[in-house]
């Protein structure tokens, strides 16, 4: 009734078979249980759009939408994620939900090295989702935990500022 | 840094979670939402055998209304104490608090019974158990028991729990027509630690303080109730004196630690600050 097999206490570092739906694909690969999502994505599924940055929930770069909800990537064990949908700023950027909040951070010179360009997008994306006219203070709030070492992110909000007032039919400054 | 190899487990009852960890020689780690736990592990500052996802395990998940209490299931997210319904209306002190705990992308994985299971001094909820007078939910070997949150907190990062334990979930008692409460606290940034924070839960006849829980976070080894603040505020009205009074109490109720690059003078002041500014707050309820 268990279901708890004694031998993988002797097999740590043994892959298992994950299979997750990312960016609408189904995909399957072999992990070892400590290698986290990002690794997973970038190494195993080639998708380097996500970005390693501290690796401890800190820097915000590593965020990618787990079951639609914008989570760090780096603070999941890919086995974790076995069975779940992911989607990440190359499914985003395809599929053209994010086209509005990439042209307007391409506009306004919201980026300069672009390392924390794809959390930044993924957690802006989560937040028009959630509060269609979201306040400064909002917007401030929602990117709380993701770092920019270039901007001094005046230029990030500005940009969100604008696509919820696009998006909600107003009219960009 | 990577974690130190280990083997993983998806739990389907928590009958299947506790078994491995016996199974495990207690060389195990029981994983929810994973916040402090992969960072931890990452650094290595912990490095178990065997890793026990129990997110799986439904027993754990939900919240509703039982008697007088709230149940909130171990499993329930951060991000849930701000769109759950339920949880706004019956134990609105978490609903508040909940803005204030890390980031976003953090509050849509971390989980209640983990915040608490882990006891950080400088986290919101397991200082809001202490206010609420809330009630932890454990189950382990030995079956299963309910602890008052006054009980839980023991030392740093120490609680009531021994190891093979786990939350099954936070009874709170459901919030009271008569009842008031407030929360705040000083950080250098928004989503930082807290210098200072504080929450508080009145039970009220009018003006007058029946019944008052003050709790503080970020100013020792554990969550710490003021009772001596607390004292001074019962059987009386929330004026300036007895806010004055309150905050004079502060003095005895808390100890900062030393060494810290914060000085303990320094966190007394901004303590006395903030609970003077949520007393006013409470008392311009009236």
């Amino acid at each position: 009734m268990s279901g708890f097999d004694e031998t993988l206490l002797g097999e740590a570092d043994e892959t298992v078979r994950v299979r997750f739906v990312v960016n609408g694909r189904k995909v399957a690969c072999e992990v070892a249980p400590r290698e986290t999502l990002v690794d997973c994505l970038r190494e195993k599924l080639e998708l380097t759009g996500t970005h390693a940055g501290c690796e401890m929930g800190a820097c915000g770069a590593c965020l990618v939408q787990l079951d639609g909800r914008a989570v760090h990537s780096c603070l999941i064990f890919a086995v974790q994620a076995d069975g779940a949908r992911i989607d990440t700023i190359e499914g985003l950027s395809e599929s053209g939900v994010i086209a509005d909040l990439q042209a307007e951070f391409h506009r306004r010179n919201a980026l300069q090295c672009g390392f924390c360009t794809p959390g930044m997008l993924v957690n802006a994306e989560e937040l028009l989702s959630r509060v269609a006219q979201p306040s400064r203070e909002q917007i401030r709030d929602a990117l709380s935990g993701n770092y920019c070492r270039c901007t001094g992110y005046e230029a990030i909000i500005d940009a969100i500022d604008a696509v919820a007032k696009a998006r909600g039919g107003g009219v960009t400054t | 840094m990577k974690a130190r190899a280990f083997s993983y487990f998806r739990a389907a009852t928590i009958d299947q979670a506790l078994d491995a960890h016996a199974r495990a020689g207690d060389d195990a780690r029981f994983i929810a939402g994973g916040q402090s736990l992969v960072p931890a592990l990452s650094l290595r500052l912990q490095a178990p055998r065997l890793l026990i996802d129990i997110t799986h395990i439904d027993e754990l998940r939900g919240v509703r209304r039982e008697g007088s209490y709230l149940r909130i299931g171990a499993l329930t997210r951060h991000c849930e104490m701000l769109t759950e319904a339920l949880i706004a209306e019956s134990a609105p002190l978490l609903h508040v608090a909940a803005p204030f705990v890390a980031h976003p992308a953090i509050r849509n994985r971390g989980t209640i019974g983990g915040s608490v299971a882990l006891a950080d001094p400088a986290s919101e909820f397991p200082a809001m158990t202490l206010a609420l007078d809330a009630e932890i939910e454990i189950v382990g070997p030995s079956g299963r028991r309910r602890v008052k949150a006054d009980d839980f907190f023991i030392d740093l990062f120490e609680t009531a729990m021994q190891p093979g334990e786990l939350i099954a979930a936070i009874h709170v008692p459901l919030f009271r027509a008569d009842q008031r409460f407030a929360f705040d606290e000083l950080a250098r940034r928004r989503g930082d630690y807290a210098l200072v924070g504080c929450g508080i839960m009145a039970t009220c006849q009018g003006s007058r303080v029946e019944d008052i829980r003050i709790s503080f976070f970020s100013v020792g080894n554990t969550p710490t109730r003021v009772k001596g603040a607390e004292r001074a505020l019962i059987g009386a009205r929330l004026d300036v004196e007895r806010i004055a009074a309150a905050q004079r109490a502060l003095e005895c109720d808390l100890a900062p630690p030393e060494g810290d690059e914060v000085p303990p003078a320094m966190r007394l002041h901004l303590a006395r600050v903030l609970l003077g500014r949520l007393l006013g707050r409470l008392g311009e309820g009236a």
